[in-house]
């Protein structure tokens, strides 16, 4: 463990309550740059609340989420309306419920997440309207990038296809290279690998690995599918009831009581051995 | 054709017909009986008296058994589906005519004037099922491409009649300058309303620009000193040929062009002018949506919340997509207002709205073409039914009812794709979100 390297997101006592409701209580964790960190834990453990905090679709309760890019910049997304996160802070997401524009061509839903650069090419559509240079250079340059992950996702050949009209794997992959075509710093991924076979769960791997070695994006995942988890995470934060209960390198998380515990569950009589081992 | 014959077809079960049929008897006895079994007339003291008209009652009571009896029989639980009824050498024509359609259609409008020129009724009918294209065109930015239901469209037609209207009579100033104005100013009002309503979806959305609508109305009523109230406002400025008077004698139209004076030249200007600015409309709205705000406007439909993830600001884009549209309202209301030379805000009621979002819908939300075929023919409709007297709204609510049981997502219901890699295939309506706000 490299301590010396500033972490690109630090989360600090972020808690969230609803209502009467704690979702998640004092979480703290950081994730370091270039690697693959996932949030694992039974459900309603609160992980997605996590991500709904760090997207900025909730407003945390109480807590402080920073993100730090590469060039020194510094966000503190509990301040930042959703769609700036994805816009000024680059951290882009995916959801566990596949959300893509359905109606809309594979190729046009990557366009669609060039829309902040282009509509600055497109000089806020005046210069577009007018047709100038400046705008069909910038065009084009999106339906290469578009290309580019099309290419990557194994999908070109559907490129003019609705959205919709893709089998769920390649729906998921394309969830994600859209997330991809903003160019986020930090790209958060929730349940990338649900409700899909062993092929398109290997698939999926391969282009997170692919984003990792290729592209300066960090990942944050919620996954359950574990055989993903420990294969491609560098890093994992376990959550239970909204507490972080583990915190460290796969081999580690896999032999933690703790996790075991609270995946798998213990009986009464033996919460007293397993809390004497894990000293609570 | 005996059913028996066909294996896997229940055999006719007159029993279970009946059961329906007497069910569909006694909901249409229970629906009828205070509607159309009693009558109140006045009577010779003025006061009222109610008359019974049971066989009327009877009538109805005994077609909704007959129908019902008739259709359990023969058709059983088959949908009633007239796309059956289309031979497929029809679909095939048509698939292979359909890319000539909007061209052709182009090409007709630009002629109508010529060859219609001594038919006044049909060249005022003309301008007005136009007029209402335009409409439709302006509300397929807000409903068909950005997904927002917006119930008060009729506003911005008014603020934009009342704003040529205004500047005209007050200021002196000409159509050309006005138009400009009136759309800036109807764009003001849509991004007043967009405000308030960001928040709302589906069917608060509605109710808010209903409300939105009326509201405007009803200022228009009441604020006599400035708009006339109810009396509206008479003798605005009628156009003229860029400078020119449509008018007889020296320094008039059709004494510069040497022609015989005719009050037709008017109508024909007139009708010139909405078809151009149709045309207009129609252009800015398929080049706006290659443009990353029509996309964008596409995706709120489909997604707003993925939308917001990809860093876009649906604020904005909302705000955009009712002030664009508004625009377009706010010109077809200048133009409504030169044309007519008195408005009142008896023009814009809530049935004009209603009436440009069923051309909307009924087109298909976010085909162009299918909006203008479809303003033709519920313009064309209301006219050709007229000879039903008063039984003209039932025949073409029927007509209404068929389309939508035919083609229940409008008459084009398939999306072009923006962008494309290869080839510009159609997008399926069923992929299509219709938005919810």
């Amino acid at each position: 463990m490299n301590g010396t390297v500033e972490p690109i997101l630090t989360v600090e006592h972020l808690t969230m309550r609803f209502g009467g409701l704690v979702a998640v209580d004092d979480l703290s964790f950081s994730a370091r740059p270039g690697d693959i960190t996932a949030l694992i834990g039974p459900n309603g453990a609160g992980k997605t609340t996590v991500f709904n905090c760090i997207t900025g679709f909730y407003k945390p309760t109480v807590g402080m989420i920073r993100l730090a890019h590469p060039d020194g910049k510094t966000f503190l997304l509990e301040r930042l309306l959703d769609f700036r996160i994805s816009q000024r802070a680059r951290g882009s997401r995916t959801f566990q419920n596949i959300r893509l524009f359905q109606g809309m061509t594979v190729l046009e839903n990557l366009m669609v997440a060039r829309h902040n650069p282009l509509m600055l090419a497109s000089g806020f559509t005046l210069f577009g309207m007018l047709g100038l240079r400046t705008f069909t250079n910038a065009e084009r340059a999106a339906i290469d990038m578009a290309k580019y992950w099309l290419d990557k996702i194994g999908i070109t050949s559907r490129a003019d296809d609705p959205a919709g009209d893709l089998p769920y794997g390649a729906q998921r992959r394309l969830e994600v290279a859209r997330a991809m075509c903003t160019e986020p710093v930090l790209l958060c991924l929730d349940e990338p690998a649900a409700g899909l076979n062993a092929r398109e769960s290997a698939e999926l791997n391969e282009l997170l690995l692919f984003i990792r070695a290729e592209h300066a994006t960090s990942i944050l995942l919620i996954e359950h599918d574990m055989s993903v988890v420990m294969e491609i995470s560098d890093h994992i934060v376990v959550l239970d009831y909204g507490v972080k209960i583990a915190d460290g390198a796969p081999a580690a998380i896999r032999d933690d009581p703790r996790v075991i515990a609270a995946y798998l569950g213990v009986d009464d009589e033996e919460i007293a051995d397993v809390e004497a081992e894990v000293g609570t | 054709m005996s059913r028996a014959a066909h294996p896997g077809k229940r055999p006719l079960d007159i029993l279970a017909a009946l059961k329906s049929a007497v069910l569909a008897a006694l909901v249409a006895f229970g629906l009828f009986s205070l509607l159309i079994g009693l009558r109140t007339d006045q009577g010779p003291t003025g006061a009222l008296v109610l008359t019974e008209r049971f066989g009327e009652l009877g009538a109805f009571v005994a077609v909704a058994f007959v129908g019902v009896f008739l259709r359990e029989l023969l058709l059983r639980d088959k949908r009633i589906d007239i796309v059956r009824f289309v031979p497929p050498v029809v679909t095939a024509a048509a698939r292979r005519i359909i890319p000539f359609v909007g061209p052709a259609l182009l090409v007709f409008a630009l002629v109508v004037p010529v060859m219609f020129f001594h038919n006044r009724y049909l060249l005022d009918l003309s301008i007005q099922i136009l007029t209402y294209v335009m409409l439709g065109w302006g509300l397929n930015i807000v409903v068909g491409l950005a997904g927002l239901l917006d119930l008060g469209y009729v506003a911005f037609y008014a603020v934009g009649a009342y704003s040529y209207a205004l500047l005209a009579q007050n200021f002196g100033l000409g159509f050309w300058i006005c138009l400009p104005l009136a759309g800036i100013l109807a764009a003001f009002w849509g991004v007043l309303l967009g405000f308030p309503v960001l928040r709302l979806r589906g069917d608060y959305l509605a109710i808010v620009t209903l409300a939105f609508g009326e509201i405007i109305r009803l200022v228009l009523t009441n604020w006599q000193s400035f708009t006339g109230g109810p009396n509206g406002i008479s003798g605005i400025a009628r156009p003229s040929f860029f400078g020119l008077p449509f008018t007889d004698g020296e320094g008039g139209f059709a004494a510069t062009f040497g022609l015989e004076f005719t009050p037709t030249h008017r109508v024909v200007f007139l009708y010139y002018l909405i078809l151009a600015l149709a045309l207009v409309t129609n252009i800015v709205t398929v080049r706006l949506r290659r443009l990353p705000i029509g996309r964008a406007w596409e995706a709120l439909r489909e997604d707003e919340i993925a939308c917001r993830t990809l860093g876009i600001n649906t604020t904005n884009t909302k705000l955009t997509a009712f002030a664009i549209g508004a625009m377009f309202g706010g010109f077809a209301g200048s133009f409504f207002a030169t044309r007519q030379g008195f408005i009142s805000p008896e023009s814009f009621v809530f049935g004009e709205s209603a009436l440009v979002l069923a051309i909307v819908v009924l087109g298909g939300m976010g085909s162009q073409i299918g909006v203008a075929v479809a303003a033709a023919v519920m313009l064309g409709g209301f006219e050709f039914f007229r000879e039903f007297q008063q039984y003209r709204m039932l025949v073409f609510g029927f007509a209404m009812v068929g389309i939508m049981i035919w083609r229940p997502r409008g008459l084009v219901a398939t999306r072009m794709p923006s962008v494309f890699l290869k080839e510009r295939k159609i997008v399926a309506a069923e992929f299509v979100a219709e938005g919810r706000g």
